[in-house]
């Protein structure tokens, strides 16, 4: 007798991604779809998509989604989670989302205690813009905007937000984690259900920071990037647990 | 009671249980105020947000929400606002903006003007939209005009900005605040955020990538503007009836200009005063009919020359629009006013038959 | 008594693939190949080698192809 391991989601509408090849993005998608089912929480939860790749997540999670301004997506967080304390909110950024122009908002949020999660995708550049230069983009790492590779002295060097949230008061779990195997994977659902956990809670503001593969815009195969996130991506940003005053 | 604190309360008793803003002269008595009438209040929130963007956004969420929701702040920190009030116009959201003028552009000063006319009315942000644009001339009118401005913001589902400025903000004047709405009694909301629980779920956005899709929104949006046009436009006519020159003035330059008209009717001159109450929609009716009986007026306002415009665009030429203005901070005197008046007057010849 | 190991099968959506090919590098049986014919997207899809595979397959249902696969195009069954 035949049955099913493995299928589409609940909360992930029937429409095809229009993420590119090997995108981290549809892996999360699908994760945090999986994670509102195992917890019964999809009926209840609000999401924040960002501007970015994600803008249209609201055509793949089956959830309510109110659209922010780019960067703004702790603030519109904050004020929906504030008024609606007993739902489930989080925001969805990519890292120039959250480190670039929304760095002040996330910086507060997390400082307040808010009690909202917010998950970080991070893929190491503007990849709905075309490539350029993000935050979070590795030292030499080649970009739209940082010709001959990202300089210290000309661009600054990468930024780790997550470990800068941890000094926040109001920040209760952060956690580092990757989409480009299979073991990450398993790993970042398991950060994912902490997170959300966190926050059924009333705990305070938690983060999950997922590293995510660009193909596109680092010029690789999807199985390359995978690889190059191992290689070189995590020695900047390490897997791992920023923070956890849960026990 | 401070105009501010005025703009507050009746902010509260019109249902507003979300605040957020940021601290900025002159009207730092209005966060002050709702930071304690927020923790009065079982189901109020106050929040002192990091900056004026954050507070914009935070109002944006609490909108999705269904929360009668507020922020406010002065000149600059209005112009850091523009995005949010665009994004809340696009995606149909109610919220209220208190602007509180201050001297500009860039930091200016501190003290009153009607500078951000344009800011206001022009939309400020980008993109094709407007923003309903209030302006009280008194401490009675602040209250009521802010809990209009809470019932049109949800009517229209659109931000509403209350325009006053650094002396409105400042003045006491006795008031009688309306009775407290019941929120019970609100009329509902069936587009907000609060979870898909038995029903599918729903999207608050602005973003339309199909350029069809986004000229029918945008035509939504203009026929919606229409109608808020038709419904709303308001302005207070004063000795208008047998009036030859008309004075054209809101807030705190009306005042002013209404007691320089009380001096030169005292010296026989057929002077009235004409007081947009809604900056936008401006009362062009009101103007274009008046235009049948008066040949000139005169835009008085605190900047170089604003309003001014659409004062000239409702005329579309039928009368002489004459300008005074003083920027910067100076508060006129209903003195200097009616020199200014009486001198237009007789170079006009109006006191001829 | 002889434990009997699990077999599987997974299905790939071929209007749904776009190619990664991370799935074909996660295959622990390597089953899955790009296959010859363009799919209506313009990618070559992943093909599983053992659709028409009697009880003698090799798949064992572990859904590791779909668990990262980016595009949810794989389902999987298993006994």
């Amino acid at each position: 007798m035949e049955k099913v391991v493995f299928k589409r989601p609940k909360y992930i509408k029937k429409a095809p991604f229009h993420y590119c090849p090997g995108c981290g993005h549809s892996i999360i998608h699908r994760l945090i779809a999986e994670v509102i089912e195992e917890l019964d929480i999809g009926e209840k939860t609000i999401c924040v998509p960002p501007a970015g790749c994600a803008v249209l997540a609201y055509d793949y999670l089956d959830i309510d989604m109110g659209e922010a301004p780019h960067g703004r997506g702790a603030a519109v967080a904050t004020g929906l989670k504030r008024i609606l304390p007993d739902k489930m909110v989080f925001s969805y950024q990519g890292d120039g989302d959250i480190a670039a122009i929304g760095t002040a908002e996330t910086i507060h949020a997390a400082n307040r205690g808010e009690n909202i999660t917010v998950i970080f995708v991070n893929n190491s550049c503007y990849g709905m813009t075309g490539g350029q230069m993000a935050p979070t983009t590795l030292l030499g790492q080649n970009s739209t905007t940082t010709p001959g590779g990202r300089d210290k002295d000309r661009d600054g060097s990468p930024i780790n937000l997550s470990e800068m949230l941890a000094i926040t008061k109001g920040a209760v779990y952060i956690e580092r984690t990757a989409v480009n195997s299979i073991k990450n994977i398993r790993k970042t659902k398991k950060a994912i259900t902490k997170a959300f956990k966190v926050q059924m809670a009333g705990l305070g503001f938690s983060l999950v920071e997922i590293l995510s593969p660009c193909p596109t815009n680092w010029k690789m195969s999807p199985v390359d990037a995978c690889k190059w996130t191992d290689d070189s991506v995590m020695q900047t940003f390490p897997l791992k647990i920023v923070k956890d005053e849960t026990s | 009671m401070r105009g501010s604190q005025v703009i507050g309360e009746a902010a509260i008793r019109a249902g507003c249980r979300f605040y957020a803003g940021y601290p900025i002269t002159p009207q730092n008595a209005l966060p002050e105020f709702m930071s304690s009438a927020m923790a009065n209040l079982e189901d109020g929130t106050f929040i002192q947000a990091e900056s004026e963007i954050a507070s914009i956004n935070m109002v944006l969420g609490a909108s999705m929400a269904g929360a009668r929701a507020m922020t406010s702040s002065s000149s600059p920190g209005i112009s850091l606002k523009q995005e949010g009030i665009s994004f809340l116009a696009a995606s149909e959201l109610p919220a209220v903006i208190v602007n509180s003028m201050r001297g500009g552009p860039g930091l200016g000063n501190i003290a009153p003007s009607q500078g951000d006319y344009f800011q206001a009315t022009r939309g400020g942000g980008h993109g094709d939209y407007r923003t309903i644009v209030l302006a009280p001339a008194s401490g009675q009118e602040m209250a009521d005009l802010t809990k209009k401005a809470f019932e049109y913001a949800d009517r229209y589902r659109t931000p509403v900005m209350i325009l006053v400025d650094g002396m409105m903000s400042q003045m006491m004047e006795p008031v009688i605040f309306p009775d407290p709405v019941n929120l019970t009694e609100l009329p509902p909301k069936p587009w907000v955020l609060d979870g898909a629980n038995g029903r599918p779920s729903r999207i608050i956005k602005s973003l339309i990538l199909g350029t069809v899709e986004m000229e029918e929104h945008n035509w939504k949006l203009a026929r919606k503007y229409e109608t808020i046009s038709r419904e709303i436009a308001d302005a207070e006519t004063y000795m208008t009836e047998d009036a030859r020159f008309v004075v054209v003035a809101y807030g705190t330059a009306a005042r002013v200009a209404k007691g320089g008209i009380k001096r030169a009717r005292e010296m026989g001159l057929k002077v009235g005063l004409l007081r947009p109450v809604t900056l936008w929609p401006f009362p062009e009716r009101v103007i274009r009919e008046m235009s049948r009986s008066v040949k000139d007026f005169l835009v008085f306002e605190m900047n170089t020359g604003q309003m001014l415009d659409d004062v000239k665009l409702s005329l579309e030429g039928r009368s002489n629009v004459h300008f005074y203005g003083r920027p910067g901070g100076i508060v006129s005197t209903p003195d200097e006013i009616a020199k200014v008046v009486s001198s237009l007057y007789y170079r006009q010849h109006l006191e001829e038959d | 008594m002889t434990i009997k190991p699990k077999k599987g099968r997974i299905v790939i959506d071929s209007k749904l693939c776009k190619g990664c090919y991370l799935c074909m590098s996660v295959c622990p049986s390597e089953l899955i190949v790009i296959s010859a014919e363009l799919n209506e997207k313009g990618y070559y899809p992943a093909e599983f080698t053992e659709t028409n595979a009697g009880e003698d397959r090799k798949c064992t249902g572990c859904a590791m192809c779909a668990v990262i696969c980016p595009d949810i195009a794989i389902e999987v069954y298993r006994g």
